[in-house]
This record gives C-alpha cells, structure tokens and sequence, in this order.
C-alpha cells in the first residue's frame, strides 16, 4: 500500500476542514477504501478518519422517523432495537451482506460510498476500465458479466451496485444527510447514487469535499409485510447477483402501497413507482406480482452472460412480495 | 521457529526487493508521487500489555501485531477480507485485522488468539477446538477461535438459537481450505450448549 497522513477528526467540522486538504479522503470502517488501497485502485494522499466525529448515534425524529449517524456500525444499525422492530427490511438487507467481521467495521456511510465489485475494476491487471481510467474502455463487456448490470447501464460501464443496505433503503424512502463546506442538503436515496452514462468514474452526487452525516427513515407502515431476498451463487459471505427488497402496506388482504427495489442489476438500486402502482388497491395475487416485475424489468437490456437475470429477477420480485404479503 | 521465520522473512524480502521494478512499470495508475508519511507514535493495548510503537500510519492492525509486535498468532491469509484468517477482538468485537490500520485502534482492547488462554489454561472455545478436531492444517484456527468466541456473545445478545445452521451463517466469513467445517460447527456447539 502507497504511503498515506492519517488524520482523526473529533466532530464533523474538523472533518470537513482536515478533507479541504489535498487528496484526502473520509475513512470510516474502511473495509472497502483500504482494500482498494492495495489493489492499487484508489490512491488518497491522506485519510480522515470520521469514525471518532460523533456521527455514531441512532436517534428518534419527531414524527415516528429514525435518525442513523453515518458512522454507525452496520452490524449496530442492524441490531438495534428500533432498526429491528420498525425497519426490519433494513436489518435483514444488512445482515445478508458481507461477513460478522465486516459488518462490525463497515459503517452506514462507508456502505453508502462502497464501490462496484466489477472484477475488471478491482484488478488492474485489466487495462481497459472506464471507471477506475476515464476514457480507457470497458473490459467487461467482452468479459465475465454474471456479476453484471441488465439495467440502466451505458456502452461506458456495465457495473453494478454491490450494497445490500442501499437496496433496503431506497425501498423505504430513505434520505441521505450531507454536509460540506457550503452547507447542509439532503438527497432521496434514490437519487444519490447515479447510472453510468458517459462518467462511471463517478459513483455518486456526492460533491469533493461533502461528507455523510445521517441517513433519515421516514416513519413507515411497511414493518409488518417487508422482506429482503437475496440470491447469489453461494449461501453466504457473496455478493448478490439478484436481490429484493419488497415492502406492502396491507389492508386486510388488499395492498395499499408497495415499494419494490432491485439489488445486482444495475449501477444503484432500481425502483420504478410505475411499476410499484400496479399493486396498490388490488389482493396481492401472483398474476399481479409478475405484472408489476415485467414493469420493473421493462427495458432491460442484458449482456450475453447475464441473460438469465431478466427472468431470475422476476421470479426473485414474484417471490418477495408473496413472503412480504404473508407478513411477519 | 525464530529461525525458520527470519530466514522465510529474508527471503521474501529478496523475492519482493527483485519484483519491485517489474511491478511498478506495470502498473499505469500509480500513485502521483507524494512525500512519504513519517512514523507516527501509536499507543496499542493487545492482550492487556500496553505497546508504544513508532508505526506508518499505513500499517495494518494485522501487519502491526505480526511485523511489529511479534505475535504471529494471528495469521495472513488473503489479506483482504475475505478470509477471515485475520480475525481479532476489538473491545470483544470480532474485526479482520487486515482491512484496518492499527492507529485507528488506539483506545481500544485487543485481543489475540495468545490473549484467550490464562496462563496453561486454554479458553473454552480452544479447548473445544481440540476435543472435536477441528482442523486440519491449522492455519485459519487462531481466526476461526476468536470469531467463535465474539460470536457466542453476539448469539445471546440477538436473542438467537444455536442451531448449526445459525453458526454456519454466522461464521461465514471464516473460510477453512481443509474443510474441517463439520468438526468447527460441533466445536462451537459443545461450547455454546455447556454454556447455556
């Protein structure tokens, strides 16, 4: 690994200042950052360390919403009393993702910022990856693509999003709390991280220089008919090469709302209230479901090795919302 | 073994010194060139000992207990997560050590594969290990024992069964190349249950 400075932050706005410096980076379990690190894919010249910054609490918003710092463990968030009791489409998206030991170090915010797993991105000894080399081509595309996007994807990057807890929060309408040197925003989910197109260098809307604050849940009706699926090549410790987060407020058998986000198909987790609305106001029957998964399907466009996830991902979409529908 | 250790050191050392070049002019993303960051004192607590050490802050915990330290218990096995070879306490949280940098550990308790036992007498879990034989060629054991003990107090605090399955799932991040899986999964259950 390269030679880095390592800073330590003690609240958020000696973070922000310490960041202002030259190639410096926010460090947080830093599962992700520093194994890149050594693949000599990124190359920050000093890191801030974020985790000691007070953003490590969890807290009530008025109104029934829930308050999760970005320096949260993953494994805490999950095995928080609230997290489990009204989001537990969240806590079970989390812990199907990575291992014990990593969970313990990953942080909510770290997992918003992880990067693709693309195997043609990781390892440099593939030449061609728009990427990580701007302008230098895309391997995968002649290449192994089970692990890749049937949706959303550009002639510039067929990667995909590799974060189970971002599936789980896009489904719940989550928002993501920034602060930078001009102020405080915040974004959807759903809006924070971005498709490919001609910049796959960049992950997110993320600006130099912002920093994750919090992720806010709104109060949600969900907690009772919610479930998490996800599928991949082996039972556990592996990336998802499908995953859904499926979520129903139900009325007595009729579906009042629904929310439906896929995990391993495209560059950030993929929802479409279109798709979503052929739900509501209807029993949830299985003609329905696959209705609603040809919709949030339509499109696809996949690459000669990935052309079983088309259906995989209709049948996985199909299956969530029956167990969601049988509730808790 | 002080022996065999320098001279596997050494070696290495020859092998890494004679690759250098080949490696930096393949690889066309360097790093823009930067001054080297200095040694940095940092303050470890590893097995109750407080250590003062003068460490890059790049150093991982891993690199700093087997290179600086000394305690060669922990073992490096991929060297990138996804092992778990590497696997030690931080505070009683069960953590790989090679995807973290030891200056990020000041304040906290680490405890190693050496820090289980008292004196001659083996923790219950290494004990267990030995009674259901479970290894083989030995080399993920010290990770798969501390994450077996931080998971059994992970279990109690979920609320969770210890079925073989749950322990399966919950030490999917241990991977053993013999595939003495069988035998650790009893391992843990004989501790769980004399437990409980």
């Amino acid at each position: 690994m390269q030679s880095i400075y390592y800073e330590r932050a003690r609240d958020p706005e000696e973070a922000l200042r310490l960041a202002q410096q030259d190639g410096a980076r926010f460090i947080g379990g830093g599962t992700n950052l520093l194994d890149l690190m050594k693949g000599d894919v990124e190359h920050p010249l000093r890191l801030v360390d974020i985790t000691r910054a007070g953003l490590d609490r969890i807290e009530e918003l008025p109104g029934g919403g829930l308050r999760i710092g970005a320096a949260v463990r993953n494994a805490d968030a999950a095995r928080h009393a609230a997290v489990r009791e009204r989001y537990p489409l969240l806590a079970q998206a989390m812990l199907s993702g990575a291992s014990a030991q990593l969970r313990n170090m990953a942080t909510m915010g770290g997992n918003l910022m992880q990067r693709t797993r693309c195997p043609y991105f990781t390892d440099t000894a593939f030449s061609h990856c728009n990427k990580r080399q701007p302008g230098s081509g895309c391997d995968a595309r002649e290449g192994f693509q089970r692990m890749h996007a049937i949706l959303g994807a550009s002639a510039a990057c067929v990667a995909v999003n590799p974060s189970d807890m971002s599936v789980a929060l896009a489904a719940l309408d989550a928002v993501v709390l920034l602060r930078g040197p001009q102020g405080h925003r915040e974004i959807a989910l759903g809006d924070f991280h971005r498709l490919p197109g001609d910049t796959p260098q960049r992950d997110t809307v993320l600006q130099p220089g912002e920093l994750i604050v919090a992720i806010d849940l709104p109060p949600s009706r969900m907690a009772r008919h919610s479930h998490y699926l996800k599928l991949r090549d082996r039972a556990s410790y592996a990336f998802a090469l499908v995953s859904v987060a499926a979520a129903l407020d139900m009325d007595a058998g009729t579906v009042r709302d629904a929310r439906i986000a896929l995990g391993g198909v495209a560059h950030k987790p993929w929802r479409r209230p279109e798709a979503e609305a052929l739900l509501k106001g209807r029993p949830l029957d299985d003609a329905q479901c696959r209705a609603a998964a040809q919709r949030l399907l339509e499109g696809a466009q996949p690459l000669e090795g990935n052309r079983f996830k088309v259906e995989l991902a209709q049948r996985a979409i199909v299956r969530a919302l029956r167990i969601a529908g049988e509730g808790a | 073994m002080p022996d065999r250790r320098s001279f596997l050191q050494s070696a290495l050392a020859v092998v890494g010194a004679t690759q250098v070049p080949a490696a930096t002019a393949a690889t066309p993303t360097a790093a823009p060139a930067a001054p080297a960051a200095p040694p940095r004192p940092v303050r470890l607590d590893i097995n109750g000992r407080e250590y003062s050490l003068s460490l890059e802050p790049r150093v991982t915990l891993l690199d700093a207990l087997r290179e600086h330290i000394g305690l060669t218990g922990t073992k490096k096995g991929c060297d990138r997560g996804q092992c778990g070879a590497c696997t030690v306490l931080a505070d009683g949280r069960r953590i790989n050590a090679c995807l973290t940098l030891a200056v990020m550990h000041e304040g906290q308790r680490i405890t190693t594969i050496e820090g289980l036992a008292q004196g001659d007498t083996l923790s219950p879990m290494q004990q267990a290990f030995l009674e259901h034989d479970a290894f083989q060629c030995g080399y993920c054991t010290p990770g798969q024992i501390c994450s077996a003990t931080a998971m059994l107090d992970e279990v109690r605090a979920d609320g969770a069964g210890f079925t073989d399955d749950e322990i399966r799932e919950r030490m999917s991040g241990n991977i053993c190349r013999c595939g003495a899986y069988p035998n650790i999964v009893a391992a843990i259950r004989g501790v769980a249950l004399r437990r409980s």
